[in-house]
């Protein structure tokens, strides 16, 4: 990493849901994230991998401000994000961005694509009539969206997925954003589109300095994207450090099922995944109560203790971290 | 070995308004062997699904099988009535959706689905002695038979999925066709009931088509692929030679969309432009636009299907061994 400048800190978020379903009924609490903390630098990608329902999601909707965490906090320049005011909060909600997994439904469908990035110059910055045309041109350039002017005037229906995930972009960069939010981005694209995005992404990240979360279930792409990976396993960090060393070499038997499940045409032989000790489709829910380990019930080399004792963090390598109670 | 599916010139048209048509399928012919499994790949939009639907007979208007022939096990798809249709499908040949959880009656237990399907197809009209064969289909797909007295709702994506597939294997058909069935879900869990359908493909020695756009899923599981673009298969050949060795530079494009789970991480290019627009198909080959290695002949003549060693591709310059790609900054 060059500059270890800190843009976006999380620290020790624990987000509660109330699913108790009725007025008469024992209160019945879901903990989708449990103590997850980490930093994110500028000019670096994160990612996010997980299966679902592990709380990648929430982590987005938390930072986005949709609901505010039951306990630790979320620091942009050091103030905390859910208890910003006024200007502050102005210039947060400019500088945090969301992408959607849906190019689809993300664009309004009535409005051209100038419409989408004419709004926030107008808002975010004071530019004059003709600067503003010019800037929007200049972002849809940038983006790849050629020539500007025809594919401006376009409204969304007709482009196609990649082109609206593209002006999407665009409009990210109109705004100003520094910190992007990036929820499985290219999981409903075509695989002849996706890399293009990804390389779009990896070229705001390298040349303007733009810091990434990358929420993703491909393995193969945030390694390709990202410099540092987390994985959530029901709302715990895992294991977590460089992208490399985690890809490569993971050492959390659920990265192991992860990595041994993705596919890989390069791959020789035929893998046997790990035997689970469950059923892989029961749903692990973690509640305030839950003790131990919280991927105990399908870890194939679960043991007693791992029922009882909460794995603390470990380094295991040079900057990869686990929680598992083994030695490995 | 005999030919489980023989598909020859098949056309589908969908009429759209003013008396035009978009040709979603031109002029495809391929043929499955017994106990082969062929992948399908494209990207979406390409026609993958509307094969799979044609194979079958799923299509209504406005969509029409306009030319070829369809044979699953000897006998012509297209020639059938309604009845001959019905008796045909799931018996000879049975599909898997992608989105299987909406496959299922959700207000209907397992066990009186699974009894319907035996009802309706002749088997049995003994309700134990078809909870008997529900039970050990689902043991099958590795879910636990007595959870057949569940509703849908009750069982995850991945189980509702798996039951589909119990479902489609219950009259032992000799071909199976699988349509995006993993989508839907989790790595994990795809990786699992992918293993499984080929452990019973083993067992029952069925022959399968998978379509997918995971050509890199497709490689692991298949023994040929065909690639298909807007509408044509542009090429067809085995999973190596696909992987190793492509001819059609789609499908070298599409192979190489696909960054390495942990080999070296460089720069890749992906396929540039859009997918091509069926209502608006130019003159000669339909990758013209897209292709790095498009010539003037490209922008011409059509290029005929050549046979290859394991299939043919459709291609004016085979890229062959060595590939060497310039790419554009």
């Amino acid at each position: 990493m060059k500059s270890k400048e800190t843009v976006f800190k999380v620290e020790n978020v624990t987000m509660d849901f109330d699913v108790s379903g009725g007025f008469f009924k024992k209160k019945k609490v879901i903990r989708a994230l449990n103590d997850v903390s980490f930093e994110l630098y500028k000019g670096e990608s994160l990612a996010i991998v997980g299966e679902s329902g592990c709380g990648k999601s929430t982590l987005c909707r938390l930072a986005m401000r949709f609901y505010k965490p039951s306990q630790g906090s979320m620091l942009y320049e050091n103030m905390n994000v859910h208890d910003l005011k006024g200007q502050d909060l102005k210039n947060y909600k400019q500088k945090s961005q969301m992408i959607f997994q849906d190019p689809f439904s993300s664009l309004n469908p009535l409005h051209n694509i100038y419409y989408h990035l004419k709004r926030p110059l107008e808002l975010y910055h004071d530019y004059s009539k003709n600067e503003i045309k010019d800037k929007a041109n200049e972002y849809l350039e940038m983006v790849g969206l050629v020539p500007p002017e025809e594919q401006g005037s376009k409204h969304p229906h007709q482009l196609s997925g990649g082109q609206k995930q593209r002006a999407f972009l665009a409009r990210i960069l109109a705004v100003g954003a520094d910190v992007i939010f990036a929820d499985e981005p290219t999981s409903m694209l075509d695989v002849s589109i996706r890399l293009g995005v990804l390389n779009l992404m990896n070229k705001m990240k390298r040349e303007m300095g733009k810091s990434f979360i990358y929420i993703t279930h491909d393995i193969a792409t945030a390694r390709y994207f990202s410099d540092r990976i987390i994985v959530l396993y029901a709302g715990h960090m895992v294991e977590w450090g460089n992208v490399d060393e985690v890809v490569i070499n993971p050492k959390h038997p659920y990265t192991k099922l992860l990595i041994a499940a993705a596919p890989d045409p390069e791959r020789k032989e035929q893998i046997d995944l790990p035997v689970l000790k469950s059923d892989e489709s029961e749903v692990v829910g973690w509640s305030p109560e839950s003790r131990g380990c919280p991927f105990k019930s399908r870890c194939p080399v679960s043991e007693e203790r791992c029922s009882t004792d909460f794995p603390e963090a470990k380094l295991v390598g040079e900057n990869q971290y686990i929680r598992c109670i083994h030695n490995i | 070995m005999a030919n489980v599916l023989e598909v020859e010139n098949l056309s589908v048209d969908y009429i759209i308004a003013h008396g035009r048509h978009v040709r979603a399928v031109d002029n495809v012919s391929f043929t499955i062997k017994e106990g082969e499994s062929l992948g399908l790949a494209g990207e979406s939009g390409c026609g993958k699904s509307t094969i799979a639907n044609s194979l079958l007979r799923l299509h209504k208007p406005p969509a029409i099988i306009s030319n070829g022939k369809i044979k699953i096990n000897g006998s012509d798809i297209l020639a059938m009535n309604i009845n001959e249709l019905n008796m045909f499908r799931w018996n000879e040949a049975s599909m898997v959706f992608q989105s299987a959880m909406n496959c299922l009656n959700p207000v209907v237990t397992l066990e009186k689905q699974f009894f319907e399907l035996f009802k309706t197809h002749g088997i049995t009209r003994n309700k134990v002695e078809a909870k008997k064969m529900a039970m050990d289909l689902l043991e099958l797909v590795g879910i636990p038979g007595d959870r057949i007295k569940n509703y849908p709702h009750q069982f995850s994506g991945g189980m509702r999925q798996r039951a589909v597939i119990a479902m489609a294997l219950a009259l032992k058909p000799k071909l199976l066709i699988l349509d995006e069935p993993t989508t839907a879900l989790d790595t994990v869990v795809q990786r699992d009931i992918l293993t499984r359908i080929y452990e019973l493909k083993k067992e029952l020695n069925f022959s399968i088509l998978f379509i997918t756009h995971d050509i890199s899923l497709m490689m692991e599981f298949c023994d040929n692929i065909a690639v298909m673009y807007a509408g044509k298969i542009v090429e067809k050949a085995s999973s190596d030679k696909i992987l190793n060795a492509p001819c059609h530079p789609y499908a070298f494009g599409l192979k190489n969309s696909f960054p390495s789970l942990q080999g070296k991480v460089e720069y890749m290019e992906g396929i540039k432009g859009n997918p091509l627009d069926l209502t608006n198909i130019p003159l000669g080959c339909r990758f013209q636009d897209r292709c790095f290695n498009a010539s003037k002949t490209c922008f011409e003549i059509e290029p005929s299907v050549t046979t290859s060693s394991n299939g043919f591709y459709q291609c004016h310059h085979p890229l062959g061994n060595l590939v060497e790609v310039k790419h554009e900054k």
